[in-house]
């Protein structure tokens, strides 16, 4: 292992991870507002890379317009999902809402193997992102040097937005307590809609950023990255953004380097997320970055 | 002694719940622990259940240390609760919620249950008869088939009273059990009280916020502010302490 | 009305063996398959309402203990001729090599595995909070699946088993799938099952009644994981061949289906929602396949039937969460009381 490939391996590193976290961060906001683990997200993923590939297949607009309108269609999805599948059960036990993502996550994935048909579909090449960038010895790809870029930029937004703006303050107050939020004349449906618009939006540009570095789309894709991420953002602290990055991070981190350095454990690999989970769960179930919550008795 | 907490002190990160708290039951006593919302009183009450571990201090029930125990094991030990917020067992009925009290006495086991061995059948048929007579004594036993929750609220609190009692405890510690109570509800708790103290030879620990409730049956108070104990003495005395009255009603 | 019960208990009985009688007799292998694969799903549906409706434990683990059953009990009933055939990139460990075991035991022995395996799992997760424990135990189903993957020489990692001796016949499916109903039935209605329904509907409170709340999760987890087990090694000897691709959570899903469906803490409601949904998903393979019914010609649209099921989940779970049964039992009792029976004195409540 020299120095070169060593680079190399950081650069696909730093890009899982950024795609990681842009997913992990849509888990942990819906679930710090709503205590829902949408296990439809990382199908949503997949939406975005299918959306950006049929809008460039029709040819009706430059690449850049169809990404921008694919992530934008991405997010009116995952607002109606909250509508149809969640919002009906607001006030259930908490296994009905899961039942329920679980439910719409299978169902999104199964009219998309319909719609679109299992067999794998390739994504466009955009020449922007599929040059090759040389830095001495070590050559990467373009697009994993704009992936986390744009991720961070995208951070930089939202943090803004949350930290900033008053829609912002008005997510953080409900996700620490509805009811008072609501007693604030905050619109907590408006609030909710919203978080869901912005994490379905985040991580269409995941996946269409996914789907630029691994060209092969197929209508489970989402699966395992989404519950990847998921496990990415309890490692981090779920209801935690910060949490979500460095969760998203780390998990990208791991992966590539365990894939880079130990080779006889890559048929292993899926398993590696799930026993870091368990790990974090037991030891620290609040997460990395998460504060511990005691229940009123 | 029958209960005698020693420092106590129960800290949330930087918030101090309960501190310092040092109470003391003796036998048959009933005593009362008041004191403004938010004071600390239902901490105090998990702390001896075992629901919290304290974060100081030591809890004594008789001469055993039962500090941080689990909760099923101080229940074992002889102390039993109602809550703040009934829980009754929604699923299921008036008879049902009494019988799951007497869990210490029957040590259901999955391989006799479902066998149905003679031992079993024995020991669920005395445990039967002890929470049908506990229903007597609340006066519930026309309710006993009845799903709990669908109980007007009076009677699951004495639901509740009934289930903590089929535990066999020797101290039971009530949590705001005149919560929601007329006047002429209260003073029918108040001689239940009574009642249950004499028929059970039990000790009993009150939080309450109805003043006459408290006043009528304790013998003693112990009274909470901000986690600290501002006053401990009689119902006399303690209705008349500077202290008290200004936690409640605030300084002129 | 003990003597009633009794007597239509035992007339039950004999219907449900005659009606097997005739159908092992009159309907062709095609519709024995999806009867006997009923009888399996019952066992299923039975184990996660153990955990799930009962307890309140919402364990999403059940494939990775079936895996666990099936490779057990399939590796103890082949002959070695058999598994020399199937381990031919690695042999298998020797001391399983030569191991052939009757059926009966081989079944137990994977229940007890799959068992051993939901007391190492819920050692650990049992204290995680609902939505946690449901994403721990899908993940220890994960990896319980990535390993049997790997270990080459002891599972046929991913190649995974064929020829395993046909040994689920319907009376071996619907006698378990009995023994499963009668056990379950004792358990709910017994004391300790009262522990269980105390942990569902208030952990804190039956805490505080002194209930080993802890060890009662323990105890519903593992039971629950060897009637998994069980089930498993059943559909792995009926369907005769396994591997790990097929105990995905796709599979668990089918069983939450039909536990929802059922109504989540239903007895009555797991086996008539297992026969039900059993045959409808058959019924509706149609939907998935070409059709080439006369001058009609469709490309079959794989996925579409998965696509009805879930939104049929979905449908119930936001309009009807109860289910077909919620939480209550058909029993003669609820029949009486259509006027078709003699009813008790007190209108049965006891």
């Amino acid at each position: 292992m020299n120095l070169a490939t060593f680079f190399q391996q950081l650069a696909n590193a730093a890009s899982l991870g950024s795609l990681y976290s842009l997913i992990a961060i849509g888990y942990t906001m819906v679930y710090g507002i709503l205590r829902l683990i949408n296990f439809a997200h990382g199908d949503i993923f997949m939406l975005g890379a299918y959306g950006a590939l049929y809008l460039i297949a029709a040819a009706i607009m430059p690449w850049w317009v169809a990404f921008v309108v694919a992530i934008a269609l991405t997010g009116l999805f995952g607002v109606a999902l909250e509508r149809v599948a969640y919002r009906p059960l607001r006030d259930s036990p908490r296994i009905s809402l899961m039942i329920s993502a679980i439910g719409a996550s299978f169902l999104i994935e199964n009219l998309c193997v319909v719609i679109f048909s299992g067999r794998p579909k390739s994504f466009p090449s955009v020449p922007l992102f599929d040059t090759v960038v040389n830095f001495g010895s070590v050559s990467v790809l373009s697009v994993s040097l704009f992936i986390p870029v744009i991720t961070a930029l995208m951070l930089v937004v939202l943090l803004y937005v949350v930290h900033r703006t008053r829609t912002g303050m008005a997510m953080r107050a409900v996700a620490t307590d509805v009811e008072a939020a609501r007693l604030m004349a905050i619109d907590v449906n408006w609030v909710i809609s919203c978080t869901f618009g912005i994490g379905s939006m985040l991580a269409a540009l995941g996946g269409i950023m996914w789907a630029i570095k691994y060209p092969q789309l197929n209508p489970l894709m989402g699966i395992m990255p989404g519950l990847k991420c998921f496990i990415a953002a309890v490692i981090g602290g779920i209801g935690n953004i910060g949490g979500a990055v460095l969760g998203g991070f780390l998990l990208g981190f791991i992966e590539i380097m365990v894939a880079a350095f130990l080779p006889q454990l890559t048929g292993y690999r899926d398993a590696f997320s799930f026993v870091l989970l368990i790990l974090v769960l037991l030891l620290k179930p609040a997460g990395l970055l998460g504060k511990r919550q005691t229940i009123k008795v | 002694m029958m209960l005698e907490t020693q420092g106590a002190t129960m800290r949330f990160g930087g918030l101090v719940a309960v501190a310092d708290l040092k109470l003391e039951i003796d036998a048959n006593e009933i005593v009362g622990l008041i004191g403004p919302n938010g004071a600390g009183k239902t901490t105090a009450f998990n702390m001896i259940t075992g629901v919290y571990e304290p974060t100081e201090g030591r809890i004594r029930f008789q001469g055993k240390d039962i500090t941080g125990k689990p909760a099923h094991s101080i229940t074992e030990a002889g102390i039993a609760r109602t809550f703040q917020n009934i829980r009754l067992f929604s699923t299921m009925s008036v008879l049902e919620n009494v019988l799951v009290g007497s869990t210490v006495q029957e040590r259901p086991n999955w391989i006799t249950s479902v066998l149905g061995t003679p031992g079993y059948r024995k020991r669920t048929k005395e445990v039967r008869d002890f929470a049908m007579d506990l229903l007597e004594e609340t006066g519930l036993a026309e309710f006993a088939d009845e799903q709990a929750t669908s109980l007007p609220y009076g009677k699951q609190r004495r639901l509740e009273i009934a289930r903590a009692l089929a535990s066999r405890p020797s101290l039971l510690l009530l949590d705001e059990p005149a919560a929601g109570m007329n006047p002429q509800e209260s003073i029918e708790l108040m001689d239940f009280i009574h009642h249950v103290r004499e028929r059970f030879g039990l000790s009993i620990l009150l939080i309450e916020h109805h003043m006459q409730v408290v006043m009528g049956v304790c013998s003693r108070m112990y009274v909470l502010d901000y986690g600290v104990t501002i006053a401990h003495g009689t119902p006399d005395t303690i209705r008349l302490d500077p202290k008290v009255i200004e936690a409640y009603l605030g300084v002129d | 009305m003990k003597t009633r019960d009794t007597i239509l208990n035992l007339g039950g009985l004999a219907v449900l063996v005659l009606l097997l009688w005739w159908a092992d007799g009159h309907l062709g292998n095609y519709a024995m398959r999806i009867l006997n694969l009923s009888a399996i799903y019952i066992v299923l549906a039975l184990s996660l309402n153990l955990a799930n409706g009962f307890t309140g434990l919402f364990s999403l683990g059940c494939a990775g203990f079936m895996a666990v059953g099936a490779y057990v009990s399939a590796i103890l009933t082949m002959s070695p001729d058999i598994k020399e055939m199937n381990f031919f990139l690695e042999p298998l460990a020797p001391w399983l090599q030569g191991l052939t075991l009757p059926f009966g035991i081989a079944l137990i022995a994977g229940g007890v595995c799959a068992a051993i395996a939901g007391l190492i799992v819920g050692l650990p997760v049992l204290r995680l909070r609902d939505d946690y424990l449901a994403i721990a135990t899908l993940g220890f189903s994960e990896i319980i699946r990535v390993v049997i993957t790997n270990l080459q020489g002891l599972t046929n990692g991913a190649q995974g088993l064929k020829s395993i001796p046909k040994y689920s016949t319907t009376w071996v499916v619907w006698g378990v799938a009995l023994l499963a109903v009668l056990f379950m039935s004792r358990l709910v209605r017994s004391s300790y099952g009262r522990q269980l329904k105390a942990v569902r509907d208030d952990e804190i409170a039956a805490e505080a009644m002194g209930v080993n709340v802890f060890r009662v999760k323990v105890v519903s987890f593992t039971l629950s994981s060897f009637m998994a087990g069980v089930g498993g090694a059943m559909l792995g000897h009926m369907i005769t061949t396994i591997d790990p691709k097929m105990f995905s959570f796709m599979l668990t899903f089918n069983i939450l289906l039909i536990v929802v469906l059922g109504g989540n803490g239903s007895i009555s409601g797991s086996v008539i929602a297992s026969i039900g949904v059993t045959v409808l998903m058959e019924a509706m393979r149609f939907l998935d396949e070409p059709l080439n019914f006369l001058f009609v010609k469709t490309d079959g649209l794989p996925g579409l039937r998965m696509v009805v099921f879930s939104a049929l989940l979905m449908i119930v779970v936001i309009f009807r969460q109860r289910g077909l049964m919620g939480d209550r039992e058909l029993s003669w009792e609820s029949l009486a009381r259509t006027g078709l029976l003699p009813r008790s004195r007190n209108g049965g409540l006891a």
